[in-house]
């Protein structure tokens, strides 16, 4: 049996989305800067689209700008907050231990220039505080970036609440949406949200396309500098057929997100409580607030590559936050970030689950997960001194 | 392509001389939990020639492959012989590591030669201390490669 469980990872081309680009692949090819019909059909499909993702936002198709993916999203988004916060004199820029690498790099480079960077800690439940974020304001204080739901972990933030405070204290207010958008409702007015950036493949669209929304009136930095597309603020010949399968994909996504999380709830809660019976196991992340398909969890005395190589074997796709999988010596920078120690993040395991997955795959993983993770365990130093106790269990 | 050579998947998936020796000679442990991977070496020794060798790891796929081929290169040769093992044949018996997964292959060559230093001390075997280089355990400091 194959089971895809790393949706979050990405996503499978939907066959809306792909009955909607594939046009623009063959039939309607046209640049849309041109100003024949030919051309124009693509600036037209190019225009609906942005209507369609507004629409999905609840925010104004002049407030979408097209990019290729989340990472340029949030480069673009960070970057401008900050040259419009040099201007007057403001260089402080407030984030999260537990962003993505494409908003903690960004802010490293900004602090490169001179930039001041506080990055709150989340609470062990993996959730920000809007006390921490109003503890961390200051007069100099340009910019709040805080995701909207953790990739690793599923963690839903408090955005509405933030948004409130950021608006209160005039700062800008961007949220890394890119594994909410098309899992859980999103309003750019009601939220209080400034600047949002979201990923394509996340939701059922093709690698490669992305969206920044910027409130009205939010001067953008060019990061792509070039031809004058999509307002003069970012250069390069659109993908006209990835935008439109974009925008098919979010919105059959945002239209079903409730039909959606009531199939898949009830398999995150069968992984939950079925993994949750191996001995010395832990659920990462509040599951009060969170994304409906994210399933993290450790298991002591193991290593998360082998443990995902196996599984693998097994046909499973999932991912971990060991050291050996994220390519660095430390294992995942989140999971420490909500206090885990090093030896217990070493073991984790990302499932996460689609709305095209089934039971049926749920009981496979049930199945193979406990016999590889008591394999590893057999053959482990670390689970042998647990065992004799001489190493103290941590979880 | 592949993460691993074929050679360190089949070592992963079916690890040779995996387990415990109760009455073991020499036992060698290194490595740590902190940093992901930590590898425990048991040798049997009759008259100067390993003659049973079983390990335990806890870490990644090539730390599971490395410290099954180590045994397999190191049983039934003389105690002296094994001492000479290199992390390069390790690797090179594997048919190569990525370059960040070396280190495993470090920590097969490391865990061979405490096994060998416990059975020395244990039997009152007479050695020169420089043949052991010292092996921080990294507790409390950061991780190396």
């Amino acid at each position: 049996m194959f089971v895809y469980a790393d949706n979050a990872a990405t996503t499978s081309v939907s066959k809306t989305a792909l009955d909607a680009m594939m046009p623009y692949l063959t039939e309607f090819y046209g640049n849309p800067s041109s100003l024949y019909a030919f051309g124009q059909k693509a600036a037209e499909a190019l225009a609906a689209s942005r209507e369609t993702i507004a629409a999905c936002l609840n925010a104004d198709p002049k407030e979408i700008t097209f990019t290729s993916g989340g990472s340029e999203a949030d480069n673009q988004a960070i970057v401008s907050a900050a040259r419009l916060g040099a201007r007057k004199g403001k260089k402080h820029l407030i984030s999260t231990q537990f962003e993505h690498h494409a908003v903690l790099h960004t802010l490293a480079k900004l602090e490169k220039e001179g930039y001041e960077v506080t990055l709150l800690n989340p609470h062990e439940d993996g959730v920000i505080r809007v006390e921490d974020v109003e503890d961390a304001l200051r007069d100099d204080t340009c910019l709040v970036t805080i995701m909207f739901a953790n990739n690793e972990i599923g963690t839903v933030q408090p955005i509405t609440e933030i948004g409130a405070l950021c608006r209160e204290r005039k700062v800008l207010f961007h949220t890394d949406a890119v594994q909410a958008a098309g899992h859980t409702p999103i309003d750019v007015k009601a939220m209080n949200i400034d600047m949002l950036s979201i990923s394509g493949h996340k939701f059922h669209a093709p690698k490669g396309v992305g969206v920044l929304y910027a409130r009205r009136g939010i001067a953008l930095t060019n990061i792509i500098e070039g031809g004058a597309q999509e307002r003069g603020k970012r250069a390069g010949t659109e993908n006209v057929a990835g935008i439109v399968a974009m925008a098919a994909a979010l919105k059959e996504s945002c239209d079903h997100i409730e039909e959606n999380a009531a199939k898949i709830i009830p398999m995150r809660d069968r992984l939950f409580e079925e993994l949750g019976k191996i001995p010395h196991s832990k659920i990462n992340g509040s599951l009060e607030h969170h994304v409906p398909g994210t399933v993290n969890m450790c298991f002591e005395g193991i290593e998360g590559e082998s443990l995902l190589l196996m599984l693998d074997d097994n046909g499973i796709c999932a991912s971990s936050g060991s050291a050996c999988t994220s390519g660095s010596l430390d294992p995942s920078h989140v999971l420490l970030s909500i206090g885990l120690p090093h030896e217990v993040a070493h073991g984790s395991l990302r499932l996460s689950i689609g709305e095209y997955n089934n039971m049926d795959e749920i009981d496979h993983i049930i199945k193979v997960v406990p016999e590889v993770v008591a394999y590893l365990r057999s053959i482990s130093p670390v689970w042998d001194e647990l065992e004799k106790g001489t190493r103290k269990h941590l979880i | 392509m592949a993460l691993y050579s074929e050679k360190v998947m089949d070592h992963f998936r079916n690890p040779r001389n995996v387990g415990q020796i109760d009455d073991a000679d020499g036992v060698g442990e290194v490595g740590n939990a902190k940093c992901g991977d930590i590898m425990r070496m048991y040798i049997k020794v009759n008259d100067g020639i390993i003659t049973d060798v079983k390990f335990n790891t806890f870490g990644c796929a090539s730390a599971i492959a490395t410290s099954s081929m180590a045994t397999e290169l190191i049983k039934g040769k003389p105690v002296e012989e094994a001492l000479k093992l290199s992390n390069d044949a390790v690797v090179e018996a594997l048919d190569g590591l990525p370059t960040h997964k070396i280190h495993c292959s470090v920590l097969a060559e490391e865990a061979v030669s405490a096994a060998v230093k416990d059975y020395y001390d244990r039997n009152g075997i007479a050695y020169d201390p420089a043949i052991f280089k010292e092996h921080p355990d990294h507790e409390g400091e950061s991780c190396s490669i």
